[in-house]
């Protein structure tokens, strides 16, 4: 058990390249469940290796429990890490695979025979599996095998480099919560990487969005949802992505297709004090309610969209409209009711409330106060 | 379905004739390098009369009596050539395995040059040191000493066993090794408790290369040794007679010196493909 911390953690590969990981600070308190996530490139598996010390720091530091670990060898950090790959060792047994870090610590065998019994029963490995060697388990197996690798070591800190992405789409559902559960029931420290925004959301206590080698914003995930800060983390938390749309200021509001979009005052304040022209403004799928009523500007003061639904993708309980505008551009898209969407090729009008819309700066991508 | 049926029939016959002409060639090519083969066992099996013919009889009365002949003699030459072959082949395992861990896994400076340095010792024509290394042998007292072959024989294969192994250390996937630092291993933990079972079967084959290839070694043996280590090659050229036919005889004992590398190999044929190929699989 033990916090971990980043200090100005940094990491260069090359003089010419831009740093893989730019001064990351980053506290995770004890116990906690802490995702980075973010495109590839964006440093966050750096950041995992790092703390793991399988990657050296060209600045800053790094501490788990208080302490400064950047010079402490991998083995001596008190940490376990599950690979993408399992990186389990092909020619052991399960057994010995999960009892390898023991053995190395010099604990008894006996001892070493009971921590692999008690995690073989948290992770439900069934007993005859132990003697089994990886080759011989499925897929979803080897993971199990994998985290029970980390398991015994009783560490204080798990590091997982994203443990999901080597399973079918329903496995990974599965599993996922029950890292989530495992975790919850251990206690123990956890730093999670996936490039997966739904892994991200659904399992971290906090998420850390990462990109370009820079932390983005680090928030519980429904904050990242509510109150991105910037463009980045708004188009990259929520499925389907928010639309984003470069659109120029009018009056009260922003134009979109011939139709002026309402904006809460203190955006439009914000956008006059930067001195725009334009902005971009992003709205979420299930913030566009389709509507029957005539386009204008809604009675509640709502704003107003037109366009065709060009496809339809239904996903049983809901479906999405992928509406193009008539100004052309990239289709928006709307979440709605799955039983009757309407066909493509119909025009439709979709409402969404003024502070639903989020606001960006068109060039720096910085969230407009709203 | 009845579709794909009729344009499948004239694309198949459309490649007949080229399928037909590779295999001519293959088994042409494969027949030209077997034939000399043959040709000993089958002359092994004659008498010497029937040997030298001209046209070659191949209606005759198999006899042993060459092997016999052949055979006697043989004990020491045999002897010296299984001490040689895996003498060297066990140092140039052992001094391969650190070698080409120290070339890959974690590469010390300038590995580029080592590597390169080693191969680079196979470009110079062996013949071109033999003198000098007579002159060490006799000053060293190892000339007509089996360590001495085994010495040169470890050299000789060095080379290549390192290339060959630093080649499969490379297939181990990086995460492995990693867990294994995590995990608390060691550097000889890494090496013999996880590099090494994932590439033994490359291993294997490098042995297998290094035993053919001391094995079959003539140049440097005949040069530097005479009796106290003389080998089996030298066996086969001293089994000539001053006068008269021997060319059964020749046979028989040529037969008896490549049977233990055709048995190794077909024995290690499989790990010998996969050894060999294992970059390719990933």
């Amino acid at each position: 058990m033990a916090s971990v911390s980043y200090v100005s953690a940094s990491r260069v590969y090359g003089k010419d390249t831009p740093p893989a990981l730019d001064s990351l600070d980053l506290d995770i308190s004890d116990g906690e469940f802490m995702v980075l996530v973010g495109p590839s490139g964006s440093g966050k598996t750096t950041a995992l290796r790092m703390l793991a010390g399988l990657e050296p720091l060209d600045g800053g530091r790094v501490e788990i429990g208080g302490r400064d670990v950047s010079d402490v060898p991998p083995k001596d950090r008190d940490i376990a890490m599950v690979f993408q790959n399992y990186a389990l060792y092909p020619q052991k047994t399960v057994a010995d695979n999960m009892a390898f870090a023991l053995k190395m610590q010099k604990v008894p065998k006996a001892d070493r025979d009971r921590r692999v019994m008690e995690a073989a029963r948290l992770l439900d490995l069934d007993e005859g599996l132990l003697s089994r060697k990886p080759r011989q388990l499925s897929g979803g197996q080897r993971q199990r095998v994998a985290m029970g690798r980390a398991i015994v070591r009783e560490p204080k800190v798990f590091l997982m480099d994203e443990p999901l992405s080597n399973l079918d789409a329903k496995l990974r559902v599965q599993t996922r919560s029950q890292i989530a559960e495992l975790q919850r029931r251990l206690q123990i420290t956890t730093v999670y990487v996936t490039h997966d925004q739904v892994e991200a959301m659904t399992m971290g206590h906090r998420v850390a969005v990462l990109s370009q080698g820079q932390l983005q914003q680090c928030a519980t995930p429904r904050e990242l949802y509510d109150n991105p800060v910037n463009q980045f983390v708004a188009g990259f938390i929520g499925s389907p992505a928010m639309n984003l749309r470069t659109a120029p200021l009018a009056d009260g509001g922003a134009r979109l297709a011939n139709r002026v979009l309402p904006l809460p005052a203190a955006v439009r304040t914000a956008a006059r004090d930067a001195n725009l022209s334009e902005l971009v403004i992003g709205m979420r799928p299930e913030h566009l309610h389709l509507t029957g009523g005539q386009p204008g500007q809604g009675p509640d003061g709502s704003g107003e969209l037109t366009g065709e639904v060009i496809l339809v993708e239904e996903l049983g309980a809901d479906a999405l409209l992928h509406v193009r505008l008539p100004e052309g551009g990239a289709p928006i898209v709307t979440r709605t009711e799955g039983r009757k969407p309407p066909a493509p090729g119909r025009e439709v009008t979709l409402r969404i409330q003024p502070e639903e819309i989020f606001a960006f700066h068109p060039g720096t991508g910085a969230r407009l106060a709203g | 379905m009845t579709a794909i049926t009729v344009r499948r029939g004239p694309r198949r016959l459309r490649e007949l004739p080229g399928k037909i002409g590779w295999a001519v060639l293959a088994w042409a090519v494969a027949i030209a390098f077997f034939i000399p083969v043959l040709w000993m066992v089958i002359t092994a099996f004659k008498p010497e009369s029937a040997a030298e013919t001209w046209p070659p009889k191949f209606v005759f009365t198999p006899t042993l009596a060459e092997f016999r002949l052949a055979v006697t003699g043989m004990g020491p030459f045999l002897l010296h050539s299984v001490l040689a072959t895996v003498g060297s082949t066990i140092l140039v395992l052992l001094l391969g395995v650190p070698a080409a861990y120290a070339l890959s896994v974690h590469p010390v400076g300038r590995w580029r040059d080592g590597l390169f340095f080693f191969i680079s010792t196979k470009m110079l024509p062996i013949v071109a040191a033999i003198g000098p290394l007579y002159v060490i042998a006799l000053h060293t007292h190892l000339l007509d000493s089996i360590w001495l072959l085994v010495i040169l024989y470890t050299a000789m294969n060095l080379p290549l066993a390192v290339w060959m192994i630093r080649s499969f250390m490379l297939e181990v996937p990086k995460e492995l090794l990693e867990a294994a630092r995590l995990d608390g291993a060691g550097r000889l933990r890494e090496i013999g408790g996880v590099i090494l079972p994932i590439i033994s079967p490359g291993l294997v084959s490098t042995a297998l290369i290094c035993v053919i290839f001391a094995w079959n070694e003539l140049f440097l043996a005949i040069n530097l040794t005479v009796t106290n280590a003389a080998t089996l090659p030298m066996f086969l050229i001293s089994s000539v007679p001053q006068e008269g036919l021997f060319i059964a005889h020749l046979c028989a004992a040529a037969t008896i010196a490549s049977v233990p590398v055709i048995i190794v190999g077909w024995i290690a044929q499989r790990s010998l493909v996969r050894g060999l190929s294992m970059g390719a699989i990933k």
